[in-house]
């Protein structure tokens, strides 16, 4: 009988054996599947992102001629600030392409250069008054067509008519590409430029100033409130108490309710109720702050959970008050594991997005803020905006900003790290 | 006086107050050979708390109120016609009387220019009004105080007291936030159930608030039949734990039991990583790769996909929130005695016997609660869905359509120029409220579960 079962188990042996096998290969398969995609989104994003920290500029050949610029041989700073610049470009493109003929085809002529070609020459003469009547050779920034298709973002063997850029078209490009008058620099303007509704114009200085002063709104509030609340619960709060035990209840309720309600509440309370106005980096703090407190509470209680009571004792017997041991020897002690709470908050509240569309910070802004009142986005929200955005040259900006995005949140949780390897405490 | 100047005032007065009452509290001492009953510092702390925390606090509820006092002031002023208006051709009114007083420009209207002098003139006078009683209470506050300063006053006390008000006030601002919530959610939507029926909301199967834009409008009431929204919701969801739960469960019984301790601290951060990308990166990932690659692979198969089909949200979603179910079921799993494993492993059974037969069910209860977190993230999730997702409403399970889920309809409801009190935010507010209450629900089952686990092994 013993015999008979052993080799029963024996026979089955095999097979449990493949069936451990499987089952490891699942698990293993399981992480790679994840760690695959998480590959392949960062892959993804980096190479559509990647070409927009280049910007294809265009160089004329300018005739600034007063006769077009409509000045007179004596001229005032406000005419040489309103003179028509636009023109003198025009006709620069058109000695540049002589034999263009047609509505059409010179309405596509000046649209190689970006429209910011004339503020840029408009600067240029008033700030060196002595070029007019010369000529000068300018290097401008391009349009988005001619930028993308220098990215190769267009097929020549693509019929005509599903191409942005027309047959005629790309004969001039081809001819600025011989005499080496389209060149790919560094794009400065991505961070110095705002929001803008021609591509090749658009930055994110704007948005990042915004993030930064509702970031700035959000620690200022979140980082004393949470930190205040996480030593009463773990240090003060009395066992058993009604209040007490509604408050932890919320704290952890709140970390789990989705964040678009927090916008509803921001909607409805601080807009509706307090008179803050729209947009500006102070609600988007505000909310921000109620949205990351639980994370913050959380993690400094864990932290303030972490020092040993030997320590507490050792202070309250050398006849320290409880506010004294708590404030002069267990907060200075859980700092860096509540610093690291308080990194990882702020990194969650500067990737949050959706309460923020609710609080109306989704307009197009083409400032830079200047103080916590002023209208203003945030960089999520300026990668919402773009990615909605039809024109083809959004798209690797939409990608390059949440490169921006992801290289901030990434310093920030390696500092987070770092903290808590060098400055944390094994007791 | 403008209101940073107030502050900055405010908080000179308060190291003011620290250096006089610390002063005060050692002259007194030496006057009277009495000795300090606390350190000086702390009627330092008394002081400045004295002088300036109430003004502070006074005004901040001012600075809160005062706009809409201000501006109800100035609609009673106005002639008939005006205040008879809708409450937004008034908000417009409002706008354009302070635009104009902040321009400078001058009025040709009558009305308006005798509303933008009287509203200079009621902001001036509460300007003045608020900086003369924040001062004389900071003034007050300070005199008061110091009065008190005596050698045998238990300065300690009284501040380790306030400290302690101040920390009770600080947490219980989650419970502030908790009822400003629900508030805000249910008034509004008291009022959206005044005009549509909670049924018609609950259980109609046809959904197009667009019709509510303008009010004379034929049909103008819109419809509001939210079921479509429910179940796009709730499909967009269950693809998104269909790819999560399998990865996460098995990613995390492979790091929990089987990995070695150097491949488990190499994966489980990158693991994590998935939660701490933002969504909206999820979202444009989801709109321009995922989703043309969908729709590509099913036109290879002759199948016709929606380019925003709910298959592509799901799945962006569902990686999304493996971290969710990973980390929780690590935890659970690690939590499972070793004494059951050990058991299992002396009656013969194999690694992963052990694993499906005993060590799940015995985590089974915090692998639920994790799904369930998990799924309440899901439920919440707004910027995938409002990138990925379509914005028609349609009623289906299949997951080869465009339909669309309650958090877009809330931000395409809430991001347009439209007044505060039509019925269009309003149901914002209503889809609001559910979307609480179901992950309310949701997070509390799953709470409840996770801790009763834990004083199953405790």
């Amino acid at each position: 009988m013993t015999g008979n079962t052993t080799e029963i188990i024996k026979l089955k042996l095999a097979k449990r054996y493949a069936k451990e096998k499987r089952f490891k290969l699942y698990g293993i398969s399981a992480i790679a599947v994840s760690i695959a995609f998480l590959l392949s989104l960062l892959i993804n994003i980096s190479v559509t992102g990647l070409p927009a920290f280049q910007q294809t500029y265009i160089n004329i050949e300018v005739d600034i001629d007063s006769k077009l610029l409509k000045l007179d041989s004596q001229y005032s700073e406000q005419e040489l600030f309103r003179a028509n610049y636009s023109k003198v470009i025009k006709q620069s493109l058109k000695t540049m392409f002589p034999g263009v003929k047609g509505r059409k085809q010179k309405r596509a002529l000046r649209q190689l250069v970006s429209k910011s070609a004339i503020y840029q020459l408009r600067d240029f003469v008033i700030d060196n008054p002595s070029v007019i009547n010369t000529r000068q050779s300018l290097w401008f920034l391009a349009r988005d067509d001619v930028d993308v298709f220098m990215k190769g973002g267009i097929d020549r063997s693509l019929p005509e008519s599903d191409r942005r850029l027309k047959d005629f078209q790309l004969v001039w490009v081809d001819k600025l590409l011989a005499e080496n008058r389209l060149e790919k620099r560094f794009n400065v303007s991505f961070f110095t430029e705002s929001d803008s509704r021609e591509p090749e114009q658009a930055g994110i200085k704007g948005a990042m100033i915004g993030s930064l002063l509702t970031m700035l709104v959000t620690m200022l509030l979140s980082f004393p409130i949470g930190v205040s609340a996480a030593i009463y619960l773990e240090e003060f709060a009395p066992k058993n108490n009604k209040w007490v035990d509604l408050i932890e209840i919320n704290i952890n309720n709140l970390a789990a309710v989705p964040s678009i309600v927090f916008g509803l509440l921001g909607l409805a309370v601080f807009i509706g109720l307090f008179g803050v106005p729209r947009s500006v980096p102070l609600i988007g703090g505000l909310v921000l702050t109620l949205m990351t407190l639980p994370t913050i509470i959380i993690t400094s209680r864990a932290a303030l959970k972490a020092v040993p009571p030997s320590i507490r004792e050792a202070a309250l017997g050398l006849g320290a008050s409880r506010v004294q041991t708590t404030f002069h020897h267990v907060v200075p002690a859980a700092m860096p594991g509540i610093l690291t709470g308080t990194i990882i908050g702020m990194a969650q509240a500067l990737g949050e997005t959706a309460p923020l569309l609710m609080i109306g910070m989704v307009a197009f802004i083409a400032d830079v803020p200047q103080g916590i009142t002023d209208p203003s986005t945030v960089l999520p929200v300026q990668i919402y905006l773009w990615s909605d955005s039809p024109e083809r040259a959004f798209t690797e900006r939409t990608s390059a900003a949440i490169m921006v995005l992801l290289g901030f949140l990434i310093v920030m949780n390696f500092l987070a790290v770092i903290m808590r390897k060098k400055f944390e405490k094994k007791w | 006086m403008s209101f940073g100047v107030i502050i900055t005032a405010l908080l000179a007065l308060l190291l003011l107050g620290y250096f006089i009452g610390r002063k005060r509290s050692i002259t007194l001492s030496k006057e009277r050979s009495q000795k300090l009953h606390s350190l000086p510092q702390y009627y330092g702390y008394l002081i400045a708390f004295w002088s300036s925390v109430p003004a502070l606090l006074i005004l901040l509820f001012w600075a809160a109120l005062e706009s809409s006092f201000i501006i109800s002031a100035i609609v009673t002023q106005l002639p008939m016609h005006l205040q008879q208006l809708s409450t937004d051709e008034i908000g417009l009114f409002i706008n354009e009387i302070i635009n104009l007083s902040n321009s400078g420009l001058i009025a040709e209207d009558e009305v308006k220019r005798q509303a933008v002098s009287r509203y200079n003139e009621l902001t001036e006078f509460s300007t003045s009004i608020k900086s003369a009683i924040v001062f004389i209470l900071a003034f007050v506050g300070m005199f008061v105080a110091l009065s008190f300063v005596k050698p045998e006053m238990k300065a300690r006390n009284l501040v380790e007291r306030l400290i302690r008000w101040a920390m009770i006030g600080c947490a219980s601002i989650a419970v502030l936030t908790t009822i400003g919530i629900i508030f805000s959610v249910i008034f509004e939507s008291i009022i959206f159930f005044k005009t549509v029926n909670v049924f018609d909301f609950l259980f109609g199967t046809h959904w197009s608030p667009q019709e509510a834009i303008r009010e004379d409008q034929i049909g103008g009431s819109g419809s509001f039949g939210a079921l479509p929204l429910f179940v796009g919701t709730l499909l967009i969801s269950f693809i998104a734990l269909v790819i999560a739960v399998p990865l996460g469960l098995m990613s995390a019984i492979y790091l929990s039991e089987y990995s070695s301790p150097s491949f488990r601290s190499f994966a489980k951060p990158i693991l994590e990583m998935l939660a701490g990308i933002p969504t909206v990166v999820y979202g444009f990932f989801a709109a321009l790769t995922v989703a043309p690659f969908i729709r590509d692979l099913g036109e290879s198969f002759n199948l016709s996909l929606s380019s925003e089909s709910a298959l592509a949200a799901g799945i962006v979603m569902g990686v999304m929130i493996i971290p969710f179910v990973s980390s929780l079921s690590d935890d659970v799993i690690s939590a499972v005695p070793q004494s059951m494993r050990d058991g299992s492993y002396a009656m013969g059974a194999t690694k992963s016997e052990t694993i499906k037969q005993v060590i799940i069910p015995a985590a089974l209860p915090g692998i639920v609660s994790g799904v369930l977190l998990a799924a309440s993230r899901a439920i919440g999730e707004t910027m995938i869905v409002v990138m990925a997702a379509g914005l028609s409403a349609n009623l289906t399970f299949n997951p080869l359509e465009a339909v669309t889920t309650v958090t877009v309809q809330m931000v395409t409801l809430l991001t347009g120029d439209q007044e505060f009190d039509s019925a269009k935010t309003l149901a914002a507010f209503a889809l609001g409220l559910g979307l609480f209450l179901t992950t309310l629900v949701l997070n509390i089952i799953s709470l409840y579960i996770v801790r009763k686990y834990r004083e199953q092994y405790e």
